[in-house]
């Protein structure tokens, strides 16, 4: 598959041009329509003229969740109601909800932009595409299913949950591609090999998977057991939904959609701009959207920008995997602790599976870190020292990765809840 | 004299032994010998049973960690010194012991004990040859 939209492999200067000039239009256009970011901007002396291209974007007002939270439903709404054709809504899981407005011309946008991930991962009309992202206010099942259908492939829009449905049209009409979590695509494969099937019995080659951190060894635990491509897809409903960013066929890092939307790394705790290769904060401008464009969004994930000369022939600027949240993050003892870290590290036992749970508690003033993971079940030794010194040795591993100790304990196969959604990795307890 | 014995890893929670043992019940499998080896975590259940293979499958379809291990069983006079002569038949011959457990016959008066050796056929060997010999199930 070819590249979907010449912008994508456009030169550094074009580039450019194009994201002043649409950073400029796009400050303009909500002083002028948002009281909102009108205000925001007054309050620091700041006018649409002093913002001429990229290099004063710093100057601009961060946009963070609690303004959504603020201008619920519609405060930071652009255009007229009517010109709104769809909303979708947070899950509201770590706070009040927050809803996202979208024009007919937004839609195409976030179609197009989802079009080029399935086209980066060589993805074209001839492939059907099984959407297991929840369809609904959540924007992955739509944003994914519009993508894949504005590309011209068939699409099979079964939303998420009902694992045994899932894999019976797995099996029956072969899809090729799979869109849904990386955890769920560790469930159902689970769930087809508990109901007598193979890798034979299906016929996917890769699948685009996001909406939760994941870390490179489940990446290449998916592609162990179900011999398929698995790639990274990253995006957030306030932003767009799915496709703000992807990996292409070299799997090193996912492309930024940059015409779209404007990236920027900023400091974790002064917020302060950051360049390339400096890990960070990611903050998104949408400069491209009419409905409910957000200036300087701060996404609380972690990452950093590069760019790198891609075999893709894609010039977009790079984002490495995210490996976690700024809220993700749990401090323990005193240090910061990302739920990535130790998924990377009990991922490299074979014993292991990926099903794991963080939990926190504080005991007598002590913040105390317990990692419950289930063991691989075909590769249960009866020896009761064999057990404990891979206890001893995950522990080790776990202590000289973060620098504190945890304590591990296997667990029975399947005994951690599945979830049909984003997987729940963490369960603090500490009462503060 | 070599019998397959079933092991089966569980967490320490309420119930779990209660449940396993319930299951086998329902498929009208009859344990023979059992024994378990605790930890603060976890504990493992050893078992010996009829159909070891039939065991194992069912139980591994009921999500269970299962592995199979070839031990001993030895019938052994219940009388001082009964044990202490094969233990020290095993350990001239260098081999090790893991594990044991016993249980008494009900007839006659001797009674059965399982080794877990590190060298299973060498063990096996040296028994047989000076007169042991396993008559339970």
């Amino acid at each position: 598959m070819s590249i979907w939209d010449k912008i994508e492999s456009a030169s550094a200067d074009e580039m450019r041009s194009i994201q002043d000039k649409r950073l400029v239009e796009t400050v303009e256009y909500v002083y002028d329509r948002v009281p909102y970011y009108r205000k925001k901007m007054e309050d620091i002396d700041l006018y649409p003229e002093d913002i001429k291209s990229c290099d004063d974007l710093y100057k601009l007002p961060f946009t963070t969740k609690d303004d959504l939270r603020d201008t619920y439903p519609y405060g930071l709404v652009a255009v007229d109601l009517d010109e709104i054709v769809r909303i979708h809504a947070s899950s509201g899981t770590t706070g009040k909800r927050i809803v996202v407005a979208y024009t007919k011309e937004d839609i195409d946008t976030w179609s197009d932009v989802m079009a080029r991930c399935f086209a980066r991962i060589e993805t074209d009309s001839k492939d059907i595409v099984h959407v297991a992202y929840g369809y609904g206010l959540f924007t992955g099942g739509l944003g994914a299913h519009y993508g894949a259908e504005k590309l011209g492939a068939t699409v099979i829009p079964i939303s998420g949950g009902n694992s045994r449905r899932q894999v019976e049209f797995l099996t029956d009409l072969k899809p090729t591609v799979i869109a849904c979590t990386p955890s769920y695509m560790l469930h159902l494969y689970e769930v087809m090999i508990d109901a007598g099937y193979t890798l034979d019995d299906i016929s996917l080659k890769a699948g685009i998977f996001g909406a939760e951190p994941w870390s490179e060894n489940m990446r290449k635990e998916i592609e162990r057991l179900l011999k398929i491509k698995a790639y990274d897809i990253y995006g957030l409903s306030e932003i767009t939904g799915p496709g703000v960013a992807s990996e292409c066929i070299a799997q090193n890092g996912l492309h930024i959609n940059e015409d779209c939307y404007l990236p920027e790394i900023v400091d974790v705790i002064d917020h302060k701009p950051l360049g390339l290769n400096e890990q960070g904060e990611i903050v998104f401008t949408t400069i491209k959207k009419k409905g409910m464009p957000l200036i300087r969004y701060r996404t609380k994930d972690i990452t950093k920008l590069f760019k790198d000369d891609c075999i893709c022939g894609r010039t977009l600027v790079k984002m490495e995997r995210v490996t976690g949240r700024t809220d993700d993050m749990l401090i323990i003892r005193g240090v910061n602790v990302f739920p990535s870290q130790i998924e990377s590290v009990l991922l490299e036992f074979s014993q292991l599976t990926p099903n794991y749970q963080i939990i926190v508690d504080r005991i007598n003033m002590m913040d105390v870190l317990n990692i419950h993971v289930e063991m691989n079940e075909n590769l249960f030794t009866d020896e009761v020292k064999k057990i404990e010194s891979l206890e001893k040795s995950i522990t080790g591993a776990i202590e000289s990765v973060l620098g504190i100790s945890a304590k591990v304990k296997l667990v029975e196969p399947k005994s951690i809840e599945r979830s049909e959604g984003k997987a729940v990795r963490i369960i603090d307890r500490r009462k503060i | 004299m070599l019998v397959k014995q079933i092991s089966i890893f569980l967490e320490n929670k309420e119930g779990r032994l209660a449940e396993l043992t319930s299951i086998l019940a329902k498929a009208e499998i009859n344990i023979n010998a059992l024994t378990i080896a605790d930890t603060a975590d976890f504990g493992i259940l050893r078992i010996i049973v009829d159909d070891a293979d039939k065991t194992e499958t069912l139980l591994k379809k009921e999500g269970f960690s299962v592995s199979i291990t070839d031990v001993l069983a030895l019938d052994i006079d219940n009388k001082p010194g009964g044990i202490a002569k094969p233990l020290n038949m095993l350990h001239e011959n260098g081999i090790s012991v893991e594990y044991i457990y016993a249980f008494l016959a009900k007839k006659d008066n001797t009674a059965h004990v399982i080794f877990k050796v590190n060298d299973v056929d060498l063990a096996k060997k040296v028994l047989s040859k000076n007169g042991y010999r396993n008559t339970a199930k």
